[in-house]
């Protein structure tokens, strides 16, 4: 899918290490985010804030969608501060931890890119899009037909 | 630790990203220089549904337009299509980080519990 980026790393430790180092927020600034407010607690609004390499402080707004412990966390990030996060201002992350070899499969996917920057006036555009869409699927299926009366023909 | 995508980058490939305006970028590569009107003989869309990706290209600084006479003619700027490609594999190399440094952490906590010494 454009728009959609996937990680995955295997890790030489038990779900339960692993999901401690994903959802707990004393564990998380050690390896995402250098200052963290977070609750895993679906609905929860927190941030994320990174001092990256070239300097300044970054500040991401995070909201929390859905908790499964010790399998799923999700969450959507980086819509405009003070604003409820939703498909047209903010992506989408995922991450699910699955046993493999003894130790744990994690996967990071983050989507919803295409969704986003739209402004106002275009949101209409959007769903003009996916009308759009429809007339692309039909026209394959039209295509399809065709081709099938021109193989029955022969 | 580094940030996720900034506001430009985001603009820039929310822009490339819809599979819709992929096509129509596509079909301006393959023509070079075109009008809407050519465009949309190219792509299963309607001309305005074309001038509306246009738009979104146009904002974000993917395409840019000319007038010529009563006609305006679009083109690529490969440079900004470049930009977009490189904030999307900048986004999945930190990612990748990310977890290269969550594998670290788990691995050694894990060798801790087990009551291994870390270097071991």
């Amino acid at each position: 899918m454009p728009g959609t980026i996937e990680q995955s790393v295997h890790i030489d430790a038990p779900v339960e290490i692993v999901w401690r180092m994903v959802s707990e927020p004393d564990e998380v600034v050690r390896w995402f985010a250098d200052e963290i407010d977070l609750r895993t607690a679906p609905g929860y609004r927190g941030s994320m804030t990174f001092h990256p390499d070239a300097g300044g402080t970054v500040r991401v707004p995070i909201t929390v969608e859905s908790v499964e412990p010790p399998r799923r966390f999700t969450f959507r990030w980086n819509h405009p501060e003070g604003t409820t996060a939703g498909p047209t201002n903010s992506t989408f992350v995922e991450f699910t931890l699955t046993p493999e070899d003894g130790g744990t499969r994690v996967r990071v996917v983050e989507t919803g890119h295409d969704g986003l920057g739209w402004p106002r006036d275009q949101q209409d555009a959007f769903a003009d899009d996916h009308n759009d869409g429809w007339t692309t699927h039909l026209a394959r299926l039209e295509q399809l037909f065709v081709g099938r009366s021109a193989d029955a023909t022969r | 630790m580094d940030p996720p995508m900034n506001r430009d980058d985001e603009q820039l490939w929310a822009a490339v990203a819809e599979p819709g305006r992929r096509r129509v970028l596509d079909a301006l590569v393959g023509l070079g220089e075109a009008t809407p009107t050519a465009l949309a003989r190219e792509v299963p869309f309607t001309r305005q549904a074309v001038s509306k990706h246009l738009a979104v290209l146009l904002e974000a600084g993917v395409v840019a337009q000319r007038r010529d006479g009563r006609e305006v003619r679009y083109s690529v700027r490969p440079d900004r299509l470049e930009a977009a490609a490189r904030a999307m594999s900048a986004a999945a190399t930190r990612w990748n980080m990310r977890l290269q440094a969550l594998k670290r952490l788990a691995e050694t906590e894990h060798r801790a519990q087990s009551g291994e010494s870390p270097e071991s």
